[in-house]
């Protein structure tokens, strides 16, 4: 496939990632720190992310299947996972903590347990389409192209 | 994780290096490795010196193995091992660095909580690296609060002046050179003073908390104002380890608030400014801001009061970053004890409908409006005008702290605040006034400057309230009662220990004088150490231009760094609020010792306590207010600020709403 035609499916590609709120203005915030000097950094990051929310989804697991369930340490661990969410800029996963938290204050255990579902879903959402976006990211460079800057307006 | 590397330490005659802000050494301390990896990365981009910790000990125990490594702070709120709220305490504490939180929560309760804590500001996650670019600011604020402290009148107009160009072009990114160049003969001035009075530095520092205050006042009335020496205080007050230079020290101070508060009386016809009443203020705990208190001082009219409170409660941490920054002289307000000035309700001034900008020129214009409901209750009883609702109102621009529904009211405030005999302060000015992303911060450090002379005295009672709190005793306690704590004598818990020093050399001086119009006495005998390291907390007693009728403002909490009495405010600590946070901290001045410089408590990071005697005439007067001794300079540099006030305004509201994306 040639650069250009590889180019303008990136964008477009990244275009709907944006659209449809797999991901946020932070992200871009992300890709201005990354240069030359530093060419891995998102991906680095990104692969923080979802090592550390894999870990985080399976301490919620564990804290809602208990029989006595604490909802401040599940919003502690929810509310570390909106965090890092908001910080890599994966927005739909960030506004499930929000929905979840919510539930916590009103220890509402069914609310909880079907965010935690939506969280693990989203999370593996926004995982595939970031590797997508990474691996058309490489063929680009492979090809000799450059990753066109994303700008976007809000 | 990067260690701080020694070479990064800088000898204390070293002024702030030549790259600053780029250089600037800093710790974030962050649970979430996605946040800190991106975090430090971000702070590479600025060029700081970053090192970086996963967990609150790691940070403390890296903080005490390096004492002076590192300029301040980033925190996250929520960490397992241990509250970002109690490492924020420790830090002021400890270090007296400035600290600024960082959340994805913005809740009011949350950032409030910073505020009280002292931290200099408070970033909402996902950080931008905007808010980081300008986190120096934080460092600066300090050093130069404490700096400002020290300096006396002699050394002050020339500085003022300085200060006031310097200020004018203080924006985001300061004039540094000029900056740097007053800075650095400051510092060589306070080294030299601190070589001088070495023995100074080996005192541990006394804090004075409320109680300890009381039991003072108490022993202060017993005796009789006129008649209470050092000595008899002590003695009355029989707390073990209180030296007489202590006492000695806090009763300057306390004498130069209580001429203060007296000065105000003039104005103040539906406030009763009584000794106890004052002394009642002093000790409340109105959210730091005990603007009846100071009403009832006399200190205020009733719009400043609530303009002062309005600013006082800067939701330093509002933006992002800002914790209290602690006190950022320039956002202080300027004096309203100004004989010449007139509050009263009808007068409009000439700020008519003017926006709502910040009235007050100090008063830190981030207000949120939840911030300023807040306030409003406090207010509310002291000033029946006030414009507290407007806050509620005019929460929009945080920049302005109270102006909204009261126009009036506004232009009444900035017509004190000039003191001088500027009539008409642009209402932009508050914002232009308001350096960006101190918006937080700046309410802390927008003390209520009640400094008749025409700078403006702050009470640094926001910024101190906040810096207090780490090391007041009562973690709530806002701050004694804003305008009290600038009582004279308050050296309002000295974060780091190094009260003491100052005390003790303050106490060289002659403490009983009591008024002392400037103090320059003290400036000799404390040398300050320009250390870009921020040795000296923000010690922010001015000497005060001319008279000091202003009993120092002694914001109370903040470190009673004794180095008002220095000529020269050290300001070590570097820009820091910020609430405040200051500052909080963002700097960290390990004020030396306490003669030398009240402790910067305009720590926008980190709480400090600063005492800062407003009576020093327009010492408080933060930077705002030392620059624009003159009317001449206020005028202008208003002019100048308000120019780019309004894009200043909206970079402060930005910076305020960390998060907003674009």
């Amino acid at each position: 496939m040639e650069v250009g035609l590889m180019q303008r499916q990136w964008v477009e590609y990244t275009k709907s990632l944006f659209l449809e709120d797999f991901l946020d203005s932070q992200f871009i915030e992300l890709q201005k720190l990354q240069d030359e000097g530093n060419p891995d950094f998102i991906a680095e990051v990104v692969s923080l992310f979802f090592e550390d929310s894999e870990r985080l989804l399976n301490d919620l697991t564990a804290a809602l299947a208990q029989p006595d369930v604490d909802f401040q340490k599940i919003d502690g661990h929810v509310h570390q996972l909106k965090g890092s969410s908001s910080s890599i800029g994966a927005q739909r996963v960030k506004n499930v903590c929000i929905t979840m938290r919510s539930f916590c204050e009103e220890q509402n255990i069914e609310g909880c347990l079907r965010c935690l579902q939506q969280l693990k879903q989203e999370i593996c959402l926004v995982k595939n389409k970031l590797e997508n976006l990474f691996r058309m990211e490489q063929q680009i460079v492979a090809a000799g192209g450059s990753i066109p800057t994303t700008e976007l307006i809000f | 994780m990067s260690t701080a590397s020694s070479s990064s330490v800088r000898k204390p005659s070293e002024s702030v290096p030549l790259q600053f802000p780029a250089g600037l050494r800093v710790l974030v301390v962050d649970d979430d490795p996605t946040c800190l990896m991106i975090l430090e990365k971000m702070l590479r981009i600025c060029r700081y010196e970053v090192t970086k910790c996963s967990r609150a000990e790691d940070a403390l125990s890296v903080l005490r193995r390096y004492k002076n490594g590192f300029d301040i702070v980033l925190s996250d709120v929520h960490m397992p091992d241990m509250d970002g709220f109690k490492l924020l305490e420790c830090i002021g504490l400890e270090m007296d660095l400035p600290v600024i939180m960082m959340s994805v929560d913005d809740g009011k309760n949350v950032v409030m909580k910073g505020v009280t804590h002292g931290a200099c500001d408070y970033l909402i996650k996902p950080v931008r690296i905007e808010a980081l670019k300008n986190i120096w600011q934080h460092v600066v604020r300090k050093r130069k609060n404490e700096w400002k402290d020290l300096e006396q009148s002699g050394v002050e107009d020339v500085d003022r002046q300085q200060k006031a160009n310097e200020e004018a072009d203080y924006s985001s990114s300061a004039n540094e050179g000029s900056w740097r160049n007053s800075k650095r003969r400051k510092e060589d001035i306070d080294d030299a003073e601190e070589r001088d009075d070495s023995s100074t530095l080996k005192k541990p520092r006394v804090v004075w908390s409320v109680e300890l205050h009381q039991q003072f006042v108490g022993a202060v009335n017993q005796l009789g104002i006129e008649k209470a020496v050092p000595k008899k205080i002590l003695e009355l007050m029989n707390v073990p380890g209180l030296t007489r230079e202590n006492v000695a020290s806090h009763l300057q101070k306390y004498r130069l608030y209580l001429r203060r508060v007296s000065g105000m009386t003039l104005q103040q016809s539906n406030l009763n400014n009584t000794f106890m009443s004052a002394q009642e203020a002093f000790g409340s705990t109105l959210n730091g801001l005990d603007l009846q208190t100071l009403a009832a001082a006399g200190q205020l009219q009733p719009q400043s009061l609530a303009t002062l409170q309005a600013a006082g409660f800067g939701r330093s941490t509002a933006k992002s970053g800002m914790p209290m920054p602690l006190v950022d002289q320039r956002n202080h307000f300027f004096s309203f004890e100004n004989p010449k000035l007139r509050f009263s309700d009808g007068q409009q001034a000439h700020l008519n409908g003017s926006k709502p900008m910040n009235l007050l020129h100090g008063i830190p214009t981030t207000m949120e409006p939840k911030q300023l409901a807040n306030l409003q209750q406090h207010s509310a009883q002291s000033h029946g005008n006030m414009t507290m609702q407007a806050s509620a109102q005019g929460g929009q621009t945080s920049s302005q702290l109270m102006q909204t529904p009261q126009p009036q009211a506004r232009p009444q405030i900035l017509n004190e605040c000039t003191a001088t005999s500027v009539t008409r302060l642009p209402p932009t000015i508050q914002q232009s006034i308001l350096p960006n992303g101190t918006a937080g911060s700046v309410l802390a450090r927008n003390e209520f400057t009640t400094n008749s002379r025409g700078g403006g005295y702050n009470l640094i009672s926001p910024a101190s309230t906040m810096s207090n709190f780490p090391m007041n005793q009562t973690a709530e306690l806002p701050g004694n009662s804003f305008p009290l704590q600038s009582t004279p004598g308050m050296s309002s818990i000295v974060p780091k220990g190094r009260f003491p020093d100052e005390v003790n050399s303050v106490s060289d001086i002659k403490g009983s004088d009591g008024f002392v119009p400037s103090y320059d006495m003290f400036r000799d005998l404390h040398p300050q150490k320009s250390d870009w390291d921020l040795q000296h907390v923000g010690v922010t007693f001015d000497a005060s231009q001319g008279s000091l009728d202003i009993p120092t403002a002694a914001f109370g909490h903040q470190g009673y760094a004794s180095s008002q009495q220095n000529g020269h405010n050290r300001h070590t600590s570097t820009v820091g609020k910020a609430m405040f946070l200051l500052e909080e901290g963002s700097d960290n001045g390990n004020a030396q010792s306490m003669g030398q410089q009240l402790n910067p408590l305009f720590d926008d990071g980190s709480v400090r306590v600063k005492m800062e005697r407003a009576s020093e005439t327009s010492s408080q007067t933060d930077l705002f207010s030392e620059h624009f001794g003159q009317e001449e300079d206020l005028m202008s540099a208003l002019l100048k600020q308000q120019q780019g006030s309004i894009a200043t305004a909206e970079s402060e509201l930005e910076w305020f709403h960390h998060n907003t994306p674009v």
